[in-house]
């Protein structure tokens, strides 16, 4: 009985440990961006809202910080796009191109991404079509067009069968079976598949730097830049709004989705 | 018709009775022609320039020349960045798995609630971009703010000292970006442990720790292979934190690429860098993964 309350003991200060380092860095960040002064220091010695008011006024922070959302959710469009049919005919008919398909649609997420950023900066060069936003739309939706696609197959995986098979015996085309069972099921893994596009494309920094950063700064491109000239508290803003966006999405994708589920657990407790 | 490979004829047939059409197949043009035009083009591209004759346009001079992967090997400063991000990688891996593992454990035997609060953190420093982390830990190793400052009211050091440029700091920060790799690949593994298999084992007499090294390790072998894999792959492809956080001479492969592709314009060079730095990852993957195999 001791032994196991020893192992529950060890437990917990590993977990809080493990917790600690996740977690410290982003503290600090956090602490300094209230700081009132320019100069660094944590715990903030005067509590101030000074550099969120000095971000939020900056057309260069805001602009990147449009930027990002744009390319964000443009690239989250596109790649949901294009995993939702590869996946649909894949769950109704077991196509050889769909398993291409996804095969080709997962494979960039696991090259090097310095490999991708020289392989998209080749291709926009040769066509003579350098430093446009949608290059960096497209780049990120094929990079990350693997989370759809894993996310939709899960959501199609989970529709009964049975469903299908009565609806067509009711005389249900196959658009109105699409419409009224296949869509409202997979609806949630369709928008969670989005939302990972969305939250890592917004993260995104080396693609964005080679493909479009010599003409464009998305807010990552925008930090790592500042982060060369010199220390600003205004960056550690721009850290922050990122934290809560992550937050705040992938709570999103808990509350809309079965998050334990998508990321591969079967049991459900 | 072409939509349609042989062994789907009977499906197709089938189908085409029920609906008399394509059934919408069509749409599956928009995917094709997306990855076809935007990945596997790129990509045949890529290997195109990489022995593409270096000269004066950023894209070489066309012609066939392997100068590039020549030019490659000779630089020795290329092939030891390639040797050092490979060790780097394995210890960033190495040190992640044997952290995320019991963690991962811990979390899947926890309620929903608690498992879904624990995700979406972890979830979310995943995302976080690896400019806004090397950021932080270059803000939390530094003298005025950081974790030396703790050291010294500790107790444990004289006075705040700057952390960083050093290997330690690239180390701890690459950790920090791998662990929630490693922790979501062994999760879907972990999570369809059965619990009682453990308690079996504890009513025998074997004791927690025991009992997950002989019952959960073993069960999670395939699981850990892959997980070693894609920790090795984020951690060889890594960028900013290297850069930001080391000395040039603890610059990875990716930091050379970019300058041979941006500061250099040598897109030749930088392909073939490209592919050589593929081929190579490719190799250690194939690796540990034989490695992970052989011994079931």
């Amino acid at each position: 009985m001791n032994n196991v309350r020893m192992a529950a003991a060890s437990r917990n200060l590993f977990l809080f440990l493990f917790a600690a380092f996740l977690s410290m860095p982003l503290i600090i960040v956090a602490g300094v961006s209230f700081n009132a002064t320019r100069r660094m220091s944590f715990p903030p010695q005067q509590w101030s809202l000074h550099w969120y008011a000095d971000f939020f006024g900056d057309p260069g922070w805001m602009g990147a910080l449009e930027l990002s959302l744009f390319v964000g959710v443009a690239s989250a469009l596109l790649a949901a796009s294009a995993a939702l049919p590869i996946c649909y005919f894949g769950w109704k008919y077991m196509m050889r191109l769909t398993t291409v398909l996804t095969g080709l649609g997962s494979l960039p997420f696991m090259l090097p991404p310095i490999v991708l950023a020289v392989v998209f900066l080749v291709f926009w060069s040769l066509l003579g079509h350098v430093g446009q936003v949608e290059d960096l739309v497209i780049a990120h939706g094929i990079v990350f067009m693997q989370l759809p696609i894993a996310a939709m197959a899960l959501g199609f995986r989970s529709i009964d069968r049975a469903l299908i098979d009565a609806a067509g015996t009711l005389g249900a085309r196959d658009e109105d079976v699409f419409r009224t069972i296949v869509l409202p099921i997979v609806l949630p893994y369709i928008v969670s598949g989005a939302l990972f596009v969305f939250l890592l494309s917004l993260n995104e920094y080396i693609i964005a730097q080679m493909v479009v950063g010599f003409a464009m700064e998305t807010l990552p491109v925008k930090i790592f830049n500042s982060l060369r000239t010199g220390f600003s508290p205004s960056m550690c803003v721009g850290a922050v709004l990122f934290m809560l966006v992550g937050l705040v999405g992938y709570s999103l994708i808990a509350w809309i989705g079965d998050l334990p589920k998508l990321l591969g657990s079967e049991s459900a407790k | 018709m072409t939509l349609v490979s042989p062994p789907d004829l009977s499906r197709y047939a089938r189908f085409v009775q029920r609906t008399g059409r394509l059934g919408g197949r069509w749409v599956l043009a928009w995917p094709a022609v997306i990855l076809g035009i935007f990945f596997v083009i790129p990509f045949l591209l890529l290997l195109r320039v990489s022995v593409a004759e270096s000269g004066f346009g950023a894209m070489g001079n066309g012609g066939f020349t392997a100068a590039s992967y020549l030019a490659a090997f000779q630089n020795d400063v290329f092939v030891y960045s390639v040797v050092f991000s490979v060790v780097l990688a394995a210890v960033v891996a190495l040190i992640s798995i044997a952290a995320g593992f019991p963690f991962t454990y811990a979390i899947t035997r926890m309620s929903r609630r608690a498992q879904v609060c624990w995700l979406v953190f972890v979830l979310m420093t995943l995302s976080l971009s690896e400019v806004l982390i090397t950021f932080a830990w270059q803000v939390m190793l530094a003298k005025r703010v950081g974790i030396s400052n703790l050291l010294v009211w500790l107790g444990l050091m004289a006075e705040p000292v700057s952390l960083s440029p050093n290997l330690g700091a690239v180390l701890a920060c690459l950790v920090y970006l791998v662990i929630p790799f490693t922790v979501l690949v062994l999760f879907p593994g972990m999570s369809r442990i059965d619990p009682q298999m453990a308690e079996a084992a504890r009513t025998m007499g074997a004791t927690p720790a025991r009992t997950f090294f002989t019952i959960i390790v073993p069960i999670m072998r395939g699981p850990i292979v892959t997980c070693l894999m894609m920790s090795f792959i984020v951690g060889i492809g890594s960028y900013v934190a290297p850069m930001v956080l080391g000395r040039p001479e603890h610059w990875t492969v990716a930091i050379l690429i970019s300058k041979a592709a941006t500061a250099s314009n040598d897109m030749p060079l930088a392909s073939a860098m490209s592919v050589l730095f593929l081929a190579v990852a490719s190799v250690i993957c194939l690796i540990i993964y034989r490695l992970g195999v052989r011994k079931v």
